[in-house]
């Protein structure tokens, strides 16, 4: 059997992580689910969350991702993401920054289309200010 | 014959230019090298959205209430040309042919009896349409890809065509950008962006998978479509750049190669000149020794 999978996670920018790994968490729109090798095929939404990769059974990558869509097959799990922001790069300041320029967008925006845009970016800033995950 | 001093001002003249170009050749050079990077690292993004949306765009084509952007308005009336050019020149034919293409597709429109609107991105397209299609533009965007491409700066392209798309504006949208093919070859493409082609199946065995959908195949579908515009229109943005650099290196190149031929020419000529000049004071000498 296999025991490990092909994750690949790719922003449009760049191709950030693709090695074969034991299992990974994804912040699916209808729940975080993990995956691991035989996953059934999947394709599903993503909402502001952490993406974990599990390597001899314990977290090994960390990123902090705003949305995007993921897609398994029973060997491999290929996350598209807008923008991922690693462990290491999580800090106060990081949230903060995040938050306050969210807030700005906000008190910017004229149109419906500008305001929703906005409060996913408020929503994603809130969810990282209480993950605890900061340092 | 020119004097002598108009020579040399014309020989140091063509020497700084030769100078400025030659030094534009290496900087664009280096530049191209880091366009040519973000454009293959933009590659698998692209790749593996289509793969994904190819697969679902599949299975819903058929379907009586699939979403606009991918079954198209069901007319061809109104045609949205989106010109992608670069905001400055000085890159032999680089803009000029993305603007030469874009007018034959408009005329060609025209001539069909279609509604052409144009959207102007990068100020020499802009700048060029208006010249002939004033009041077919419908929005510029000139503020665009100043500095190395950024993904947000293509997502507000994306997001301005499909609210006027939703808004009914038009119904079909086309754009024009030059593909990297090499350092040398650019290639002048028509790409259509709505209704999104479906990719013809290959029928490989990667096709056959069926997906389970979370949440459902049409919301994903609703957030996959806008966001592959913007993948489309940020992978254009990238092509462009690094096709732009090739082509600067190219004419800059060309440039400083012209350059070193007129001052070949140039010095050959002064040389002749200051001979015919000191042969003709020494037989003025001469003659004038022989006289006395």
């Amino acid at each position: 059997m296999a025991d490990t999978l092909k994750f690949e996670l790719v922003s449009p920018e760049r191709l950030l992580l693709s090695e074969q790994v034991e299992m990974v968490l994804v912040p699916g729109t209808e729940g975080v689910f993990g995956v691991l090798p035989l996953h059934m095929a999947l394709l599903s939404t993503l909402k502001p969350g952490f993406v974990e990769v599990y390597q001899a059974g314990a977290v090994r990558e960390r990123f902090f991702v705003t949305g995007g869509f993921a897609e398994v097959t029973p060997s491999s799990c290929t996350v598209l993401v807008d923008d991922a922001v690693p462990q290491a790069q999580l800090t106060q300041a990081y949230a903060a920054e995040r938050l306050s320029k969210a807030k700005a967008l906000i008190e910017r925006a004229t149109t419906e289309e500008e305001l929703k845009k906005a409060r996913v970016a408020m929503a994603a800033a809130e969810f990282l200010t209480q993950s605890g995950a900061l340092h | 014959m020119p004097s002598l001093k108009e020579f040399r001002v014309r020989i140091a003249s063509v020497q700084s230019t030769k100078k400025i170009t030659s030094a534009m050749k290496m900087v664009a050079a280096s530049k191209l090298r880091r366009a040519q990077e973000a454009a293959e690292a933009a590659r698998p993004y692209a790749e593996r959205m289509e793969r994904m949306l190819g697969n679902l765009a599949g299975a819903a084509q058929g379907r009586a209430d699939a979403l606009p952007l991918l079954a198209g308005t069901g007319k061809d009336d109104v045609h949205l040309i989106v010109v992608m050019t670069a905001n400055r020149g000085l890159a032999g034919g680089f803009n000029s042919n993305i603007i030469r293409s874009a007018r034959g597709l408009v005329r060609e429109l025209l001539e069909r009896g279609k509604t052409v609107k144009i959207l102007a991105v990068g100020r020499k397209g802009r700048d060029a349409m208006r010249r002939d299609y004033r009041d077919l533009i419908v929005g510029e965007m000139i503020e665009f890809g100043k500095k190395t491409a950024v993904f947000s700066e293509a997502q507000d392209v994306a997001t301005k065509v499909v609210d006027m798309f939703n808004a009914g504006a038009f119904d079909v949208a086309t754009m024009v950008y030059a593909r990297f093919k090499s350092a040398i070859t650019q290639v002048v493409t028509r790409q259509q962006l709505i209704p999104f082609p479906v990719p013809q199946a290959t029928g490989g065995s990667a096709d056959a998978v069926v997906y389970n959908y979370e949440p459902s195949d049409q919301e994903i579908l609703a957030e996959l479509l806008p966001r592959n515009l913007a993948i489309q229109i940020f992978r254009a943005q990238l092509e462009n750049g690094a096709s732009f650099f090739g082509a600067q290196m190219a004419a800059m190149d060309s440039a400083t190669r012209n350059a070193g031929e007129m001052i070949n020419k140039l010095t050959l000529n002064y040389n002749r000149q200051r001979q015919a000049m000191i042969t003709k004071e020494l037989i003025e000498i001469i003659s004038g020794a022989e006289a006395i």
